[in-house]
């Protein structure tokens, strides 16, 4: 449990934040850990929530390598996420090699993950949720989104898979981004069927302007009447392919969620939660200007923090993603007002914690059809494979190499997504390890012609994406993924000045402005995108390199 | 791939180097300057009152939603007689003008406009003492494609 | 050429002086004269619709001058206050097609 000193207030320096007291970081520093003191807090208050968040269709545990890179600007610059390594370790107090420095950094991966072995399973999960639930009958369970894509059975299943599981694990509301990506007629014929609100204040229809999804959940918990307004990714239609729901209109909509929240408080809410895939900066920037949210539990950008972040009276929770963290939070409300605060960010070591049989017995249903071609071997990495951080993963570098070689190509990009489990040195890549971190609706790879001076328009683009220092202008990717290319980004620049020294890695040579260079990628926005699916690239790939060890030269130089 | 951090302090950047990239990128601004000159004649143009909502980073391009508006109690002599929308980096900055009566209750009012590129969406308020107002905000258009 | 429809969305009730959003729309291409025809090269004139019309009980109650940098499909969305019951009048005008209209009334409880 934590107190109030243990939040970290916007902009304080790390001066309170000296340990977390009685958390499970302590726990877990001790040889045998058991269940019991993963999941155990002391209850406080009367309203229990119960936040997951970005599971990206991980049903079973996986390796997920937390990143090495995650550069904050403007105001986030050394803040919480924006930390990595020995910086997060040291802020949070988290002893080096323990079970917590594994589960949170990337320190140490590799020994780490042998020791402490995969995290997440939506088993598991289960398990922390009935445990949670015979101690606080009234425990919300809310979901963040991008839930129902990210692996093979859930792009075969188009997310019913998902859906089947997660619907068994009961929660009570849901927000969305990548769910859209099945089509948006699909996704408003499948939330019919859920036996609960799947939430989006911030989503319109195009013709006329008004709420196509429901904003807000009342609902009650512990006596206490609490609203839970959703909202989904406000970028959905720039950073995904618009045309797969032409009639949809997102955004930050600050004005509106302002409303929802008012409206929420009139209707007698005692407190006011938001079910969020803004991502962690947007959301820190929205919690300074919207008057009246006690809670944000954010999603999106992946980040896992220990203990809440305050901003003002509202406070913000960020629990992870793929399944390796279930948040939670416990409130003492009392007239409308938050009193105390009990949180627990807790590990779902798949090694520790028993899994659910019903919900096992459920994936393994769901999985069975698949089995087979799951487990196909297409060949085998020397090296972490992980794609989590601002710039290229070794993931990342493997498609890219793909690209290369698969397509004739001079330069490789992919997308910057932020999911994708990882693989240790000496694991096979099979058919489902693969999937992980390519299985989406829109995987052609395409071989076009660019000229030097789009590709650095794509640069410049994409970073301010990233880099922008105003969050409401980020979008919640990383940064675009190279091969065959070079360049060096100022983060800190103005848009449009960051990128330069391009340089075409074959020949040593300078970017030409004017040059066409002969470009393969995958993930176009675009409709209409031609080529073979990404796996489809990275296992011919495979054929002709059984092992893998995806390490490249130098090749982006960031000046913070 | 391998990525190196440096800090910034430790690289000299000629500042001379980033002026290309910027140079004569207000390309119409001037055309936006003389349209709102044009609106207010005499009257000094002042800072403030009418704002403008936008998307923070557009959808499309080419169906952008704006609001214009002025906190006014549209009575008396608390009065907007009209709002002109411009678009500064649009090769014609022209948009729309629209005008508001009594009948009006608000002065509020919202279209949808194609926008070429990030720029500034730029509203100015004529009230009925004749005082004008100009604000606006930054729309970026993006190419997307690379979220999640 | 496509058909030019007019739509709106107007309360049919409203309480004496509160102030309600109006919705119009107009199914129009907007052409906004600066697109070239890809068979021939030659630039395609501006053909727009050049203003819209509110008007209620024979008052005015909005008007607007459109460039061509409004969109395809021209989307207005304003505000009355009502006075009384009566009918909301609406006019398009267009470079090429001459004026379109559409009406609806309001009745005050």
């Amino acid at each position: 449990m934590i107190t109030r000193r243990d939040f970290v207030q916007a902009g304080m320096a790390a001066t309170a934040l000296t340990g977390l007291s009685g958390g499970w970081s302590r726990v877990a520093a001790q040889q045998s850990v058991t269940e019991d003191m993963l999941i155990d807090m002391p209850p406080v208050g009367n309203v229990t929530l119960m936040h997951v968040t970005d599971i990206h269709a991980q049903l079973k545990p996986v390796y997920f390598r937390e990143p090495s890179v995650n550069i904050g600007v403007g105001e986030a610059k050394g803040e919480p996420p924006h930390l990595t390594g020995t910086d997060f370790l040291k802020r949070f107090g988290v002893d080096a090699d323990s079970r917590a420095a594994y589960a949170l950094t990337s320190e140490d991966f590799i020994g780490l993950a042998e020791e402490y072995g995969r995290m997440g399973g939506l088993d598991r999960i289960g398990t922390i949720l009935n445990r949670i639930r015979a101690e606080r009958p009234g425990a919300l369970l809310l979901d963040g989104g991008d839930t129902w894509q990210g692996s093979y059975t859930a792009n075969a299943t188009k997310g019913q898979d998902m859906i089947k599981v997660m619907n068994a694990l009961k929660p009570d509301a849901m927000t969305s981004h990548w769910e859209f990506t099945y089509g948006g007629d699909y996704i408003r014929e499948v939330i019919e069927d859920l036996p609960f609100p799947f939430l989006g204040a911030n989503i319109f229809d195009t013709e006329w302007d008004e709420p196509a999804f429901e904003p807000t959940l009342m609902t009650e918990s512990g006596g206490v009447s609490v609203a839970v307004i959703g909202q989904a990714f406000p970028y959905m239609p720039i950073a995904n392919p618009g045309w797969m729901f032409p009639d949809l209109s997102f955004g930050i909509r600050e004005k509106r969620v302002q409303e929802v929240v008012d409206e929420a408080r009139e209707n007698g809410a005692e407190l006011v939660v938001l079910l969020s895939h803004n991502g962690f900066d947007v959301d820190r920037k929205l919690a300074s200007r919207v008057k009246g949210i006690d809670v944000i539990l954010t999603g999106h950008t992946h980040d896992a923090l220990p203990v809440p972040v305050k901003v003002g009276k509202t406070l913000l929770i960020a629990s992870g993603s793929h399944g390796k963290f279930v948040t939670r939070l416990d409130l003492d409300v009392q007239g409308g007002t938050v009193r105390d605060v009990g949180h627990r960010l807790i590990p779902v070591f798949s090694d520790v914690i028993t899994p659910d049989a019903e919900i096992a017995a459920l994936i393994d249903e769901v999985r069975a059809p698949y089995e087979e071609e799951l487990a196909r071997v297409l060949g085998r990495t020397d090296d972490t494979l992980f794609r989590r951080g601002n710039f290229n993963g070794t993931w990342d570098d493997l498609i890219c190499d793909a690209l290369l070689e698969q397509r004739d190509a001079e330069i490789a990009l992919s997308p910057g997504f932020r999911w994708g489990a990882s693989l240790l040195p000496g694991q096979d890549i099979t058919v489902e390890a693969l999937h992980n971190c390519t299985a989406m609706t829109y995987p052609e790879a395409y071989r076009s012609p660019m000229t030097g001076e789009f590709l650095k328009v794509i640069l410049e683009d994409v970073s301010d994406n990233i880099f922008n220092p105003d969050p409401y202008y980020q979008q919640g990717g990383d940064m675009v993924r190279v091969g065959g290319l070079g360049y060096r980004i100022d983060v800190n620049a103005p848009a449009g000045e960051r990128i330069s020294d391009m340089t075409l890695l074959a020949t040593g040579e300078a970017i030409d402005p004017k040059r066409e260079y002969v470009v393969a990628g995958w993930a176009s926005v675009n409709p209409d995108t031609e080529g073979p699916p990404i796996w489809d690239v990275v296992e011919a790939h495979l054929t002709e390199h059984e092992t893998v060890s995806p390490r490249g030269e130098t090749a982006i130089d960031v000046v913070l | 791939m391998t990525i190196r951090l440096s800090r910034r302090e430790a690289l000299a950047f000629g500042a001379a180097g980033m002026a290309i990239f910027t140079a004569g990128a207000p390309a119409f601004a001037s055309m936006t300057d003389d349209a709102v000159s044009a609106f207010a004649g005499d009257a000094k143009v002042k800072e403030g009152m009418v704002s403008v909502d936008a998307p923070e980073i557009a959808e499309n391009g080419n169906s952008v939603p704006i609001e214009v508006s002025v906190d006014s109690a549209m009575e008396g002599d608390d009065m907007v007689e009209e709002i002109m929308i411009l678009a500064d980096g649009n090769p014609n900055p022209d948009v729309a003008t629209f005008k508001f009566s009594a009948l009006s209750g608000e002065a509020r009012a919202s279209t949808r406009i194609r926008l070429a590129k990030t720029q500034n969406v730029v509203a100015v308020a004529r009230m009925k003492d004749g005082s004008i107002y100009r604000a606006s905000r930054a729309v970026k258009v993006t190419i997307g494609g690379c979220g999640g | 050429m496509a058909k030019i429809k007019p739509r709106v969305k107007v309360p049919k009730k409203a309480k004496a002086g509160e102030i309600v959003t109006i919705k119009s729309l107009i199914s129009h291409p907007m052409e906004s004269g600066q697109r070239k025809d890809k068979k021939t090269g030659e630039t395609i004139p501006v053909d727009i619709v050049n203003s819209f019309k509110a008007s209620f009980n024979g008052e005015m109650v909005f008007e607007a001058d459109i460039d061509p940098a409004v969109s395809t499909n021209p989307y207005i969305e304003f505000t009355l206050k009502v006075p009384e019951s009566g009918t909301l009048k609406f006019e398009w005008n267009t470079d090429n097609d001459g004026k379109f209209e559409a009406e609806k009334k309001i009745t005050v409880s």
